[in-house]
């Protein structure tokens, strides 16, 4: 019993001096950053970061006027990692703020972590309900939307064109199911079928058959990552595409589009953004983003690029104290920066109140396939949980 | 010697809190490998569904906590009591088999109970669910206090490591350990194997059940992902690693397995190509995994 | 529900249990002969794809492609067995099931490096596109049935080798008496590799012709690596027999599974409960069927080791 005793003492040890304390001085913020870098899911990481970079350098390397250092961190899509990863910039690299964050159940895990300690978290992706309601919170900050959002405004859509006899197919997590709640909250037609699928699901094609034998005039999909990406393929390949309109919520992207190519074209989506919205902020955005990484950059980079706006308006509005934490609040409420979706003002919970656009992948000349804006659905769309969140301000 | 131990973690309270939080992940962790070895290294029986208790035994904790039941006592109890009865149940089942069916039955079981996870809806299905307090200890100790609970955590993990090695010591586990070097010549002396593995694989359930009680309230929040086969893997690849020649091996497996990890995704997001051959070389060099560079195993 | 329906449903079980049982013939091989868990099988899956999509993007021809992503996966495979998995044959699963996850680790960030973490663009050839005519009336994607296809002439293929050469015979052998074949002289390190890289070609075919229809990125193999593994454990290790019959009865049943539970729970019990319990049942399905065959035949259905 003594030997694992003193091999126990061994590593413990071995830990403890392998890791000396790093002690910084405090002429600089330093702003973490959470998102997801390995697995398959990591390209999504790789952009938001990407697109992190560009607003420091369109910053001047410096936010609110003040030297930055930002800590990236992988989440491994876990939350238990995640919280590591958010405590390990908090109590060892003392980090100013947190930001970031793809998946909705790592963001519920981390955001007590951070905002308990007293710091800002800005969520530049996951839109958990709770978060904009009931656990709406004086310290958490989203420069993206509220997950049911964006299904409602395909909801609309669906439901002002008159389009019956709809087919659905979304995968069996809370997610999935959010994401068709969303869309009934605005769509009162005909539903064929709804199908949820396996998570991680690679091949649909019986769902594809079973489709087409229910003769549907449309169908809708929630298919992130690369479960969408195989459903596009396979769609297209059972000669769907033309014939069948398909309209899709995060299934279509940047990122998907040049995995899929033709696949994607004519697909309809909905969103808040889209790089070919026209603003100055978002124009001047993309332009430097095809320059710097010779692509185009996806809505999950545009709310990272927020993000960092929205904490320089922040520091440059206390004048670098970012101790003065009620202070930045205020400021950031103002939402003082120039969004690349161009207004941006804040609800009472925290989360934007935006518009919300029709989408179509289409080709251009050249042969690139983009998304281009149709039409406008919502205005100002306010979220369908502010009114659970007890902020007063 | 035991006071030896203690001091360690003393030093890093006093430096560096993060690597409290840090360490007393991976002794969790540890829990769990150590409760694994007992089956896998001792037992030889590679379970491949080891981390279905975890995920019990968090749920336990955080489901009690959801309809209002936060007495820590209770929580642990029916996190324990849970996991052995499950393992119970799938133990009767499983051991019948050998092998890699085994292997597959195992891990068969807990995907259907992560595939279960996933589906409730009333206790956050994959996004999972929020522990809203700790387990309260009233007038023992307060796990809200970061020390007092590594202190909690350190105490469990020698007593899973004593626990071990006394069964691992006793003509139970003597007999345990023969049918797995020799199954028929067991059988031949008498002993028929299937009530010693179930018994075992009960007490390792049930001891790793502590361990996702444990968890969660180290992470204050529980997701399906906890049971995952990945999940069960990670615990594995900790025994393996560790050496399954001693009681302490794990330990040393987690340890070396999580802070290697830590290290590594400091300095590159392609740690994995790092660690993948590390993995490899470690296999092919420590033939006796990490605990037997140290010293001679037991028999 | 129609016969026309039934009928397609089939054919996507048969074509999705034809590459399951691409994947797994080559590793219940190695599990039966050499006695090892590979566990990175689904990397050779994985290097399949990739290599097919570069070659082809290389080369302009989507057959040449083919051809020189599944030598090079050969040659993977092989390099791999020779270098990093020889001195592991005589040590413990456990550790075999160690250090080929380390291998898991290690392809799938090369690949990363190399390629990038975005799935890559991996498309059929142009002649393969479109739909055929069915005799029941519906349409069915080309691309598929040639799957199919492909899958059976391999199976063809590899029954002829298994039982009609020499190979044959000393894989055959091997499977069911490793020792004495090697204490009948032949050369047994030449055997293994050989097998090795035989599984290896295989796996890389299913991953060049999954590349169209599923994702070809970091992680892909792990994906259907459970299914295969599930697969070999009810057709009985070391058995290419057991391999296909037991990759179709998977695939027809997990398709089947997923298309028609819901719909047949809906008439049992109330609709709602359907909605729920229907999806989580589909996906557990394959693990429930390998529970009740192991309980009827723990060896699986068709053993290749004797007694």
């Amino acid at each position: 019993m003594r030997m694992p005793i003193r091999s126990l003492v061994a590593g413990v040890a071995a830990a403890a001096f392998a890791f000396a304390a790093p002690v910084s001085a405090q002429q600089k913020i330093k702003i973490g950053f959470i998102t997801t870098f390995s697995g398959p899911q990591g390209v999504m990481g790789q952009y938001m970061k990407d697109s992190v970079e560009l607003a420091l350098d369109h910053l001047g390397r410096k936010v609110g006027g003040l030297e930055v250092e930002m800590i990236y961190g992988d989440d491994q899509v876990k939350p238990d990692v995640g919280v590591q990863v958010a405590e390990e910039m908090l109590k060892k690299h003392q980090v100013d703020f947190v930001s970031g964050i793809i998946w909705s159940n790592v963001m519920m895990a981390v955001m007590p972590v951070v905002t308990g300690s007293g710091h800002i978290m800005v969520g530049s992706n996951a839109g958990a309900s709770p978060l904009a309601g009931s656990q709406c919170n004086e310290l958490y900050f989203s420069t993206s939307w509220n997950n049911d959002q964006t299904p409602e405004a395909m909801g609309k859509f669906l439901q002002d064109s008159n389009i019956n006899d709809l087919y659905i197919i979304s995968p069996n997590y809370q997610a999935g199911k959010d994401m068709v709640a969303g869309l009934k909250r605005y769509y009162k037609g005909r539903i064929v079928e709804e199908i949820y699928t396996k998570l991680g699901q690679q091949d649909y094609q019986a769902e594809i058959t079973q489709l087409r034998s229910k003769n549907p005039k449309a169908v809708f999909v929630f298919l992130p990552g690369g479960m969408g990406i195989q459903f596009l393929k396979q769609y297209d390949q059972a000669g769907l595409r033309d014939q069948l309109p398909l309209y899709s919520v995060y299934t279509v992207d940047e990122i998907s589009i040049p995995a899929v190519k033709d696949a994607a074209v004519g697909i309809y989506e909905t969103r808040y953004w889209s790089p070919d919205l026209k603003n100055p902020a978002n124009q001047r955005f993309v332009s430097d983003y095809r320059k710097k990484y010779g692509k185009l950059p996806v809505f999950y980079g545009a709310q990272s690029y927020d993000s960092i706006m929205l904490i320089d308006s922040a520091v440059r509005a206390v004048k670098g104290n970012v101790k003065d934490t009620k202070g930045m609040v205020a400021a950031m409420r103002k939402a003082n920066f120039n969004s690349l979706r161009g207004p941006f003002v804040y609800n009472v919970n925290h989360h934007p109140i935006q518009n919300f656009y029709l989408l179509r992948a289409e080709k251009v000349a050249g042969g690139d396939i983009e998304m281009h804006i149709k039409k406008t659905i919502f205005e100002k769309h306010k979220d369908s949980y502010y009114q659970d969140c007890k902020m007063k301000w | 010697m035991l006071v030896l131990l203690a001091l360690p973690p003393l030093v890093i309270a006093l430096g560096q809190p993060f690597y409290l939080d840090l360490v007393r992940r991976i002794m969790i962790l540890a829990i769990a490998a150590v409760s694994l070895n007992l089956i896998l290294g001792y037992g030889g029986l590679v379970s491949f569904g080891h981390a279905a208790y975890l995920g019990i035994g968090a749920y336990a904790v955080g489901i009690l906590g959801f309809y209002g039941v936060t007495n820590g006592w209770i929580q642990w109890a029916v996190a324990i009591t849970a996991s052995a009865l499950v393992a119970l149940a799938i133990g009767a089942v499983s051991i019948r088999t050998s092998g890699i069916y085994f292997i597959m039955i195992t891990l068969a079981f807990t995907q259907m109970l992560y595939y279960l996870g996933i589906s409730i809806a009333e206790f956050g299905g994959d996004d999972g669910m929020r522990l809203n307090a700790k387990s309260q200890f009233a007038g023992l100790v307060d796990l809200n206090d970061p020390v007092a609970f590594y202190y909690v955590v350190l105490l469990l993990m020698l007593l899973a490591v004593f626990l071990t090695y006394k069964i691992v010591k006793s003509r139970f586990g003597m007999v345990l350990r023969a049918t797995k070097s020799n199954e028929a010549r067991s059988r031949a002396i008498g002993f028929s194997p299937y009530p010693y593995r179930l018994a075992a694989f009960v007490i390792a359930g049930a001891m790793c059940g502590l361990a996702g009680a444990l968890y969660a309230n180290h992470t204050n929040y529980i997701t399906p992902g906890l049971m995952s086969w990945q999940q069960s893997g990670d615990i594995m690849f900790m025994v393996i690693l560790g050496g399954m020649a001693s009681t302490a091996g794990p330990v040393l497996g987690a340890f070396a397995l999580l802070l290697v990890e830590d290290l590594l995704s400091g300095w590159t997001q392609h740690w994995q190509v790092i660690l993948g051959p590390l993995l490899i070389l470690s296999v092919i060099f420590f033939r006796r995994g990490l605990a037997g560079v140290l010293y001679k195993p037991d028999a | 529900m129609t016969f026309a329906l039934l009928f397609e449903q089939l054919l996507n079980g048969l074509q999705f249990g034809v590459m399951l049982f691409l994947m797994a013939a080559g590793l219940t091989l190695v599990f039966g002969i050499m006695n090892f868990i590979n566990l990175a099988h689904g990397s050779l899956y994985m290097v399949g794809a990739y290599l097919a999509v570069a070659a082809t993007q290389w080369t302009g021809s989507y057959v040449l492609g083919v051809v020189l992503g599944l030598a090079g996966t050969l040659v993977v495979g092989m390099i791999v067995e020779v270098v990093a998995l020889r001195t592991l044959y005589e040590r413990d699963h456990l550790d075999q099931v160690l250090a080929t996850f380390g291998l898991i680790l290690f392809f799938n960030e090369l690949v990363a490096i190399i390629w990038g973490r975005a799935a890559l663009f991996a498309s059929g050839p142009a002649w393969l596109q479109g739909q055929i005519d069915l005799f029941t009336g519906s349409r069915y994607p080309l691309y598929r049935a040639a799957i199919i296809l492909v899958g059976l002439v391999t199976a063809i293929i590899l029954w002829y080798v298994v039982t009609r050469t020499r190979l044959g015979m000393l894989i055959r052998a091997g499977a069911s008496n490793r020792t004495m074949v090697a204490a009948l002289g032949v050369n047994i390190r030449l055997l293994y590799t050989v097998v090795f890289g035989f599984g290896a070609a295989l796996a890389g075919l299913a991953g060049l012709m999954a590349g169209p229809i599923y994702n070809v990125q970091p992680g892909m193999g792990e994906l259907i690596l459970i299914q295969v593994f599930v697969v070999i454990v009810i057709g009985g290790i070391g058995s290419i027999r057991g391999a296909l019959v037991g990759a179709i009865i998977v695939g027809i049943a997990d398709t089947l599974g997923r298309a028609f539970l819901k719909p047949l729970l809906g008439t049992l019990i109330s609709p709602p409960a359907a909605e729920s319990a229907g999806p989580a049942l589909a996906s557990m399905l394959i693990y429930l069927l390998m529970a009740a065959v192991l309980a009827f035949r723990p060896q699986g259905l068709f053993p290749a080791r004797g007694g």
